[in-house]
Protein backbone atom coordinates (compact mmCIF):
# COMPACT_ATOMS: atom_id res chain seq x y z
CA UNK A 1 0.00 0.00 0.00
CA UNK A 2 1.22 3.37 -1.12
CA UNK A 3 1.42 5.54 1.64
CA UNK A 4 -1.79 8.00 0.58
CA UNK A 5 -3.33 4.88 0.03
CA UNK A 6 -2.46 4.11 4.39
CA UNK A 7 -3.89 7.26 5.44
CA UNK A 8 -6.85 7.03 3.28
CA UNK A 9 -7.63 3.36 4.65
CA UNK A 10 -7.00 5.04 8.10
CA UNK A 11 -9.47 8.06 8.23
CA UNK A 12 -11.97 5.38 6.73
CA UNK A 13 -11.66 3.41 9.96
CA UNK A 14 -11.50 5.97 12.04
CA UNK A 15 -14.61 7.09 10.38
CA UNK A 16 -16.51 4.40 10.29
CA UNK A 17 -15.60 3.89 14.19
CA UNK A 18 -17.05 6.68 14.91
CA UNK A 19 -20.16 6.44 13.27
CA UNK A 20 -20.38 3.02 14.75
CA UNK A 21 -20.17 4.14 18.33
CA UNK A 22 -23.35 6.59 16.94
CA UNK A 23 -26.64 3.89 17.66
CA UNK A 24 -30.03 3.49 16.10
CA UNK A 25 -29.51 5.63 13.44
CA UNK A 26 -31.86 4.23 10.55
CA UNK A 27 -30.27 5.21 7.59
CA UNK A 28 -32.98 5.05 4.59
CA UNK A 29 -35.52 7.27 3.22
CA UNK A 30 -36.56 10.80 4.25
CA UNK A 31 -39.13 10.21 7.02
CA UNK A 32 -42.68 11.56 6.97
CA UNK A 33 -43.25 15.59 7.25
CA UNK A 34 -38.93 16.16 7.60
CA UNK A 35 -38.88 17.88 4.53
CA UNK A 36 -39.91 21.94 4.43
CA UNK A 37 -43.53 21.80 2.23
CA UNK A 38 -41.62 24.40 -0.05
CA UNK A 39 -39.15 20.93 -0.73
CA UNK A 40 -41.56 18.82 -0.91
CA UNK A 41 -42.80 20.80 -3.29
CA UNK A 42 -39.77 21.26 -5.80
CA UNK A 43 -38.60 17.54 -5.71
CA UNK A 44 -41.76 16.25 -6.96
CA UNK A 45 -42.24 18.85 -9.52
CA UNK A 46 -38.34 17.73 -10.74
CA UNK A 47 -39.49 14.35 -11.04
CA UNK A 48 -42.61 14.68 -13.07
CA UNK A 49 -40.69 14.51 -16.68
CA UNK A 50 -38.76 11.90 -15.69
CA UNK A 51 -42.13 10.31 -14.81
CA UNK A 52 -43.99 11.41 -17.79
CA UNK A 53 -41.03 9.65 -19.90
CA UNK A 54 -41.00 6.57 -18.06
CA UNK A 55 -44.55 6.15 -18.49
CA UNK A 56 -43.95 6.38 -22.30
CA UNK A 57 -40.87 4.32 -22.27
CA UNK A 58 -43.35 1.76 -20.22
CA UNK A 59 -45.89 1.97 -23.55
CA UNK A 60 -43.29 1.80 -25.96
CA UNK A 61 -42.03 -1.78 -24.44
CA UNK A 62 -45.74 -2.50 -23.74
CA UNK A 63 -46.47 -1.98 -27.36
CA UNK A 64 -43.63 -3.13 -29.36
CA UNK A 65 -41.98 -5.23 -27.08
CA UNK A 66 -44.76 -7.35 -25.86
CA UNK A 67 -42.56 -10.49 -25.31
CA UNK A 68 -39.99 -8.60 -22.79
CA UNK A 69 -43.05 -7.54 -20.76
CA UNK A 70 -41.96 -10.67 -18.39
CA UNK A 71 -38.64 -9.06 -17.88
CA UNK A 72 -39.90 -5.75 -17.09
CA UNK A 73 -42.19 -7.36 -14.37
CA UNK A 74 -39.44 -9.13 -13.04
CA UNK A 75 -36.98 -5.86 -12.62
CA UNK A 76 -39.74 -4.19 -10.92
CA UNK A 77 -40.16 -7.29 -8.25
CA UNK A 78 -36.83 -7.39 -8.29
CA UNK A 79 -36.73 -3.60 -6.87
CA UNK A 80 -39.65 -4.95 -4.80
CA UNK A 81 -37.67 -7.11 -3.31
CA UNK A 82 -34.86 -5.98 -2.35
CA UNK A 83 -35.84 -2.68 -1.05
CA UNK A 84 -37.61 -4.55 1.70
CA UNK A 85 -34.37 -5.90 2.98
CA UNK A 86 -33.34 -4.31 6.06
CA UNK A 87 -29.26 -5.60 6.33
CA UNK A 88 -27.36 -4.37 9.26
CA UNK A 89 -24.40 -2.66 8.23
CA UNK A 90 -21.14 -1.50 9.81
CA UNK A 91 -22.04 1.74 11.02
CA UNK A 92 -24.22 0.06 13.46
CA UNK A 93 -27.16 0.79 11.93
CA UNK A 94 -29.41 -0.89 9.48
CA UNK A 95 -30.74 0.38 5.48
CA UNK A 96 -31.63 -0.99 2.41
CA UNK A 97 -30.58 -1.57 -0.72
CA UNK A 98 -32.52 0.24 -3.78
CA UNK A 99 -33.09 -2.50 -6.43
CA UNK A 100 -33.20 0.20 -9.24
CA UNK A 101 -29.84 -0.53 -11.22
CA UNK A 102 -30.97 -3.73 -13.25
CA UNK A 103 -34.35 -2.40 -13.94
CA UNK A 104 -32.21 0.83 -15.16
CA UNK A 105 -29.89 -0.74 -17.71
CA UNK A 106 -31.88 -3.06 -19.16
CA UNK A 107 -35.02 -0.46 -20.19
CA UNK A 108 -33.26 2.22 -19.24
CA UNK A 109 -33.39 4.71 -16.24
CA UNK A 110 -36.96 6.63 -16.83
CA UNK A 111 -38.56 3.14 -16.35
CA UNK A 112 -37.25 2.72 -12.94
CA UNK A 113 -38.78 6.12 -12.38
CA UNK A 114 -42.51 4.78 -12.45
CA UNK A 115 -41.47 1.22 -10.49
CA UNK A 116 -39.51 2.97 -7.74
CA UNK A 117 -42.71 5.79 -7.24
CA UNK A 118 -44.74 2.38 -6.89
CA UNK A 119 -42.15 1.09 -4.40
CA UNK A 120 -41.91 3.91 -2.91
CA UNK A 121 -45.78 4.73 -2.10
CA UNK A 122 -46.58 1.06 -0.92
CA UNK A 123 -44.06 2.07 1.78
CA UNK A 124 -45.19 4.84 2.60
CA UNK A 125 -48.75 4.36 2.77
CA UNK A 126 -48.68 0.88 4.56
CA UNK A 127 -45.31 0.43 5.82
CA UNK A 128 -45.27 4.12 7.31
CA UNK A 129 -41.51 4.19 5.82
CA UNK A 130 -40.57 7.24 4.07
CA UNK A 131 -43.67 9.70 3.32
CA UNK A 132 -46.05 10.99 0.80
CA UNK A 133 -44.89 14.29 2.12
CA UNK A 134 -41.37 13.42 0.97
CA UNK A 135 -42.47 10.90 -1.84
CA UNK A 136 -41.25 13.64 -4.25
CA UNK A 137 -37.44 13.56 -3.03
CA UNK A 138 -37.59 9.93 -2.46
CA UNK A 139 -38.48 9.36 -5.88
CA UNK A 140 -36.01 11.78 -7.03
CA UNK A 141 -33.25 10.03 -4.92
CA UNK A 142 -33.75 6.44 -5.13
CA UNK A 143 -35.97 5.93 -8.60
CA UNK A 144 -34.25 8.89 -10.65
CA UNK A 145 -30.74 9.64 -9.71
CA UNK A 146 -29.28 6.61 -8.98
CA UNK A 147 -30.96 4.12 -11.82
CA UNK A 148 -29.18 7.26 -14.27
CA UNK A 149 -25.80 6.84 -12.45
CA UNK A 150 -26.21 3.13 -13.23
CA UNK A 151 -27.21 2.85 -16.42
CA UNK A 152 -24.68 6.04 -17.09
CA UNK A 153 -21.62 3.87 -15.85
CA UNK A 154 -23.13 0.78 -17.82
CA UNK A 155 -23.31 2.53 -20.76
CA UNK A 156 -19.21 3.73 -20.40
CA UNK A 157 -18.31 0.27 -19.01
CA UNK A 158 -19.69 -1.07 -22.27
CA UNK A 159 -17.99 1.47 -24.59
CA UNK A 160 -14.80 0.86 -23.13
CA UNK A 161 -15.54 -2.97 -23.44
CA UNK A 162 -14.66 -3.82 -19.77
CA UNK A 163 -16.03 -7.28 -18.26
CA UNK A 164 -19.75 -7.33 -18.18
CA UNK A 165 -20.15 -8.67 -14.88
CA UNK A 166 -17.33 -6.38 -13.42
CA UNK A 167 -19.48 -3.49 -14.85
CA UNK A 168 -22.85 -4.38 -13.88
CA UNK A 169 -21.56 -4.57 -10.37
CA UNK A 170 -20.75 -1.29 -10.18
CA UNK A 171 -23.22 0.31 -12.08
CA UNK A 172 -25.73 -0.97 -9.67
CA UNK A 173 -23.45 -0.60 -6.43
CA UNK A 174 -22.61 2.97 -7.46
CA UNK A 175 -26.10 3.68 -8.53
CA UNK A 176 -27.49 2.51 -4.86
CA UNK A 177 -25.12 4.73 -3.14
CA UNK A 178 -25.74 7.70 -5.28
CA UNK A 179 -29.16 7.11 -4.37
CA UNK A 180 -27.89 7.66 -0.42
CA UNK A 181 -25.70 10.41 -1.19
CA UNK A 182 -28.68 12.52 -3.11
CA UNK A 183 -30.78 11.72 -0.08
CA UNK A 184 -27.86 13.23 2.15
CA UNK A 185 -27.80 16.38 -0.28
CA UNK A 186 -31.67 16.79 0.00
CA UNK A 187 -31.73 16.54 4.02
CA UNK A 188 -28.56 18.72 4.17
CA UNK A 189 -29.93 21.52 1.98
CA UNK A 190 -33.49 21.46 3.98
CA UNK A 191 -31.69 21.70 7.21
CA UNK A 192 -28.23 23.32 7.17
CA UNK A 193 -26.22 23.65 10.11
CA UNK A 194 -26.01 26.53 11.85
CA UNK A 195 -22.31 26.12 12.38
CA UNK A 196 -20.82 25.21 9.13
CA UNK A 197 -24.26 25.81 6.89
CA UNK A 198 -25.19 23.70 4.14
CA UNK A 199 -21.83 21.80 3.14
CA UNK A 200 -21.67 20.48 6.76
CA UNK A 201 -25.19 19.64 7.08
CA UNK A 202 -24.62 17.08 3.92
CA UNK A 203 -21.76 15.33 5.39
CA UNK A 204 -23.21 14.83 8.68
CA UNK A 205 -26.21 13.06 6.78
CA UNK A 206 -23.82 11.47 3.89
CA UNK A 207 -21.49 10.15 7.44
CA UNK A 208 -24.95 8.29 8.35
CA UNK A 209 -26.49 7.78 4.54
CA UNK A 210 -23.73 7.09 2.57
CA UNK A 211 -21.05 5.06 5.14
CA UNK A 212 -23.97 2.71 6.18
CA UNK A 213 -24.94 2.19 2.69
CA UNK A 214 -21.30 0.94 1.07
CA UNK A 215 -21.95 -2.37 2.21
CA UNK A 216 -25.60 -2.56 1.35
CA UNK A 217 -24.14 -1.20 -2.15
CA UNK A 218 -21.98 -4.04 -2.57
CA UNK A 219 -24.54 -6.70 -1.74
CA UNK A 220 -26.93 -5.31 -3.87
CA UNK A 221 -24.48 -5.66 -6.76
CA UNK A 222 -23.53 -8.87 -6.01
CA UNK A 223 -27.28 -9.69 -6.11
CA UNK A 224 -27.54 -8.19 -9.12
CA UNK A 225 -24.83 -9.45 -11.32
CA UNK A 226 -26.15 -13.40 -9.85
CA UNK A 227 -29.74 -11.99 -11.13
CA UNK A 228 -28.50 -11.00 -14.37
CA UNK A 229 -26.52 -14.82 -15.00
CA UNK A 230 -29.80 -16.16 -14.74
CA UNK A 231 -31.68 -13.93 -17.01
CA UNK A 232 -28.76 -13.96 -19.49
CA UNK A 233 -28.89 -17.87 -19.56
CA UNK A 234 -32.68 -18.18 -19.91
CA UNK A 235 -33.88 -14.66 -21.20
CA UNK A 236 -31.63 -14.36 -24.25
CA UNK A 237 -34.53 -13.61 -26.80
CA UNK A 238 -36.12 -11.03 -24.40
CA UNK A 239 -32.98 -9.36 -23.53
CA UNK A 240 -31.50 -9.24 -27.54
CA UNK A 241 -35.39 -7.99 -28.35
CA UNK A 242 -35.02 -4.54 -25.83
CA UNK A 243 -31.32 -4.01 -27.38
CA UNK A 244 -29.60 -5.16 -24.31
CA UNK A 245 -27.34 -8.40 -25.31
CA UNK A 246 -26.06 -6.75 -28.59
CA UNK A 247 -23.77 -4.21 -26.91
CA UNK A 248 -23.42 -6.91 -23.96
CA UNK A 249 -21.13 -9.64 -26.10
CA UNK B 1 -21.12 -26.96 -11.71
CA UNK B 2 -21.13 -25.11 -14.53
CA UNK B 3 -18.95 -21.96 -14.35
CA UNK B 4 -21.97 -19.41 -13.98
CA UNK B 5 -23.29 -21.30 -11.27
CA UNK B 6 -20.26 -21.56 -9.10
CA UNK B 7 -19.95 -17.67 -9.81
CA UNK B 8 -23.27 -17.29 -8.58
CA UNK B 9 -23.00 -19.55 -5.44
CA UNK B 10 -19.95 -17.60 -4.84
CA UNK B 11 -21.79 -14.22 -4.88
CA UNK B 12 -23.93 -15.54 -2.97
CA UNK B 13 -21.87 -16.39 -0.13
CA UNK B 14 -20.47 -13.27 -0.38
CA UNK B 15 -23.29 -11.54 0.33
CA UNK B 16 -24.02 -13.40 3.90
CA UNK B 17 -20.71 -12.64 4.57
CA UNK B 18 -20.94 -9.10 3.99
CA UNK B 19 -24.22 -9.58 6.59
CA UNK B 20 -22.72 -10.97 9.13
CA UNK B 21 -19.48 -8.82 9.73
CA UNK B 22 -21.05 -5.96 11.02
CA UNK B 23 -22.17 -8.15 13.83
CA UNK B 24 -18.49 -8.99 14.83
CA UNK B 25 -17.66 -5.30 13.25
CA UNK B 26 -20.22 -3.51 16.42
CA UNK B 27 -20.87 -5.90 18.90
CA UNK B 28 -22.84 -3.55 20.92
CA UNK B 29 -24.87 -1.45 18.33
CA UNK B 30 -29.03 -2.21 17.59
CA UNK B 31 -28.84 -1.80 13.67
CA UNK B 32 -31.58 0.83 13.33
CA UNK B 33 -34.84 -0.01 14.20
CA UNK B 34 -35.72 3.46 15.95
CA UNK B 35 -37.42 5.13 13.00
CA UNK B 36 -37.21 8.71 14.43
CA UNK B 37 -32.98 8.39 14.85
CA UNK B 38 -32.55 9.90 11.48
CA UNK B 39 -34.76 12.68 12.91
CA UNK B 40 -32.54 12.91 15.71
CA UNK B 41 -29.58 14.91 13.72
CA UNK B 42 -32.22 16.96 12.35
CA UNK B 43 -33.26 17.68 15.89
CA UNK B 44 -29.55 18.60 16.36
CA UNK B 45 -28.76 20.62 13.31
CA UNK B 46 -32.29 22.34 13.42
CA UNK B 47 -33.59 22.57 17.02
CA UNK B 48 -36.91 24.46 15.74
CA UNK B 49 -38.06 22.35 12.94
CA UNK B 50 -41.18 20.59 13.70
CA UNK B 51 -42.04 17.59 11.57
CA UNK B 52 -45.57 18.57 9.80
CA UNK B 53 -46.85 15.53 8.72
CA UNK B 54 -47.18 12.18 10.04
CA UNK B 55 -47.58 8.72 8.34
CA UNK B 56 -50.66 7.85 6.79
CA UNK B 57 -50.75 4.53 8.74
CA UNK B 58 -50.09 6.20 11.66
CA UNK B 59 -53.37 8.83 11.41
CA UNK B 60 -55.22 5.60 10.98
CA UNK B 61 -54.31 3.83 13.52
CA UNK B 62 -54.14 6.71 16.00
CA UNK B 63 -50.31 5.50 16.86
CA UNK B 64 -46.65 3.65 15.53
CA UNK B 65 -47.46 0.37 13.67
CA UNK B 66 -47.01 -2.33 16.09
CA UNK B 67 -43.55 -4.21 15.26
CA UNK B 68 -44.74 -7.00 14.45
CA UNK B 69 -47.32 -5.79 11.97
CA UNK B 70 -44.69 -3.74 10.18
CA UNK B 71 -42.73 -7.30 10.03
CA UNK B 72 -45.84 -8.69 8.23
CA UNK B 73 -46.19 -5.55 6.03
CA UNK B 74 -42.07 -6.49 4.82
CA UNK B 75 -42.18 -10.02 4.33
CA UNK B 76 -44.94 -9.59 2.37
CA UNK B 77 -43.35 -6.94 0.09
CA UNK B 78 -40.42 -9.13 -0.45
CA UNK B 79 -42.75 -12.08 -0.71
CA UNK B 80 -44.98 -10.78 -3.42
CA UNK B 81 -41.73 -9.55 -5.02
CA UNK B 82 -39.55 -12.88 -4.92
CA UNK B 83 -43.29 -14.51 -6.25
CA UNK B 84 -43.00 -12.60 -9.39
CA UNK B 85 -39.49 -12.64 -9.98
CA UNK B 86 -39.23 -16.59 -9.28
CA UNK B 87 -42.29 -16.97 -11.35
CA UNK B 88 -40.53 -15.53 -14.45
CA UNK B 89 -37.61 -17.60 -13.55
CA UNK B 90 -39.54 -20.82 -13.32
CA UNK B 91 -41.64 -19.66 -16.75
CA UNK B 92 -38.30 -19.20 -18.87
CA UNK B 93 -35.86 -21.84 -16.98
CA UNK B 94 -38.53 -24.38 -18.15
CA UNK B 95 -39.36 -22.91 -21.66
CA UNK B 96 -35.37 -23.46 -22.53
CA UNK B 97 -35.76 -26.82 -21.10
CA UNK B 98 -38.97 -28.20 -23.12
CA UNK B 99 -38.08 -26.13 -26.60
CA UNK B 100 -34.75 -28.24 -26.43
CA UNK B 101 -36.15 -31.29 -26.24
CA UNK B 102 -39.41 -30.84 -28.36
Amino acid sequence: MKKQEKIVIMILTGMALGFGMVPTVNAMHIMEGYLQPAYCIAWGLICIPFLAAGIFRIKKVVNEHRKTLLILAMAGAYTFVLSSLKFPSVTGSSSHPTGTGLGAMIFGPSTMAVIGLIVLLFQAILLAHGGLTTLGANTFSMAIAGPIVSFIIYKIGMKFKLNKHVTIFLATALGDLFTYCVTSVQLGLAHPSSTSGVGGAVLEFLGIFALTQIPLAIIEGFLTVAVFIGLETYAKPELSEIGFLQEVK
Amino acid sequence: MTKNTKIIVILIAACVLLTVIPFLVSKNADFGGADDAAGDVVAELAPDYKPWATPIAEIILGGELPGETESLLFCLQAAIGSGILFYGFGYLVARKKYSKEG
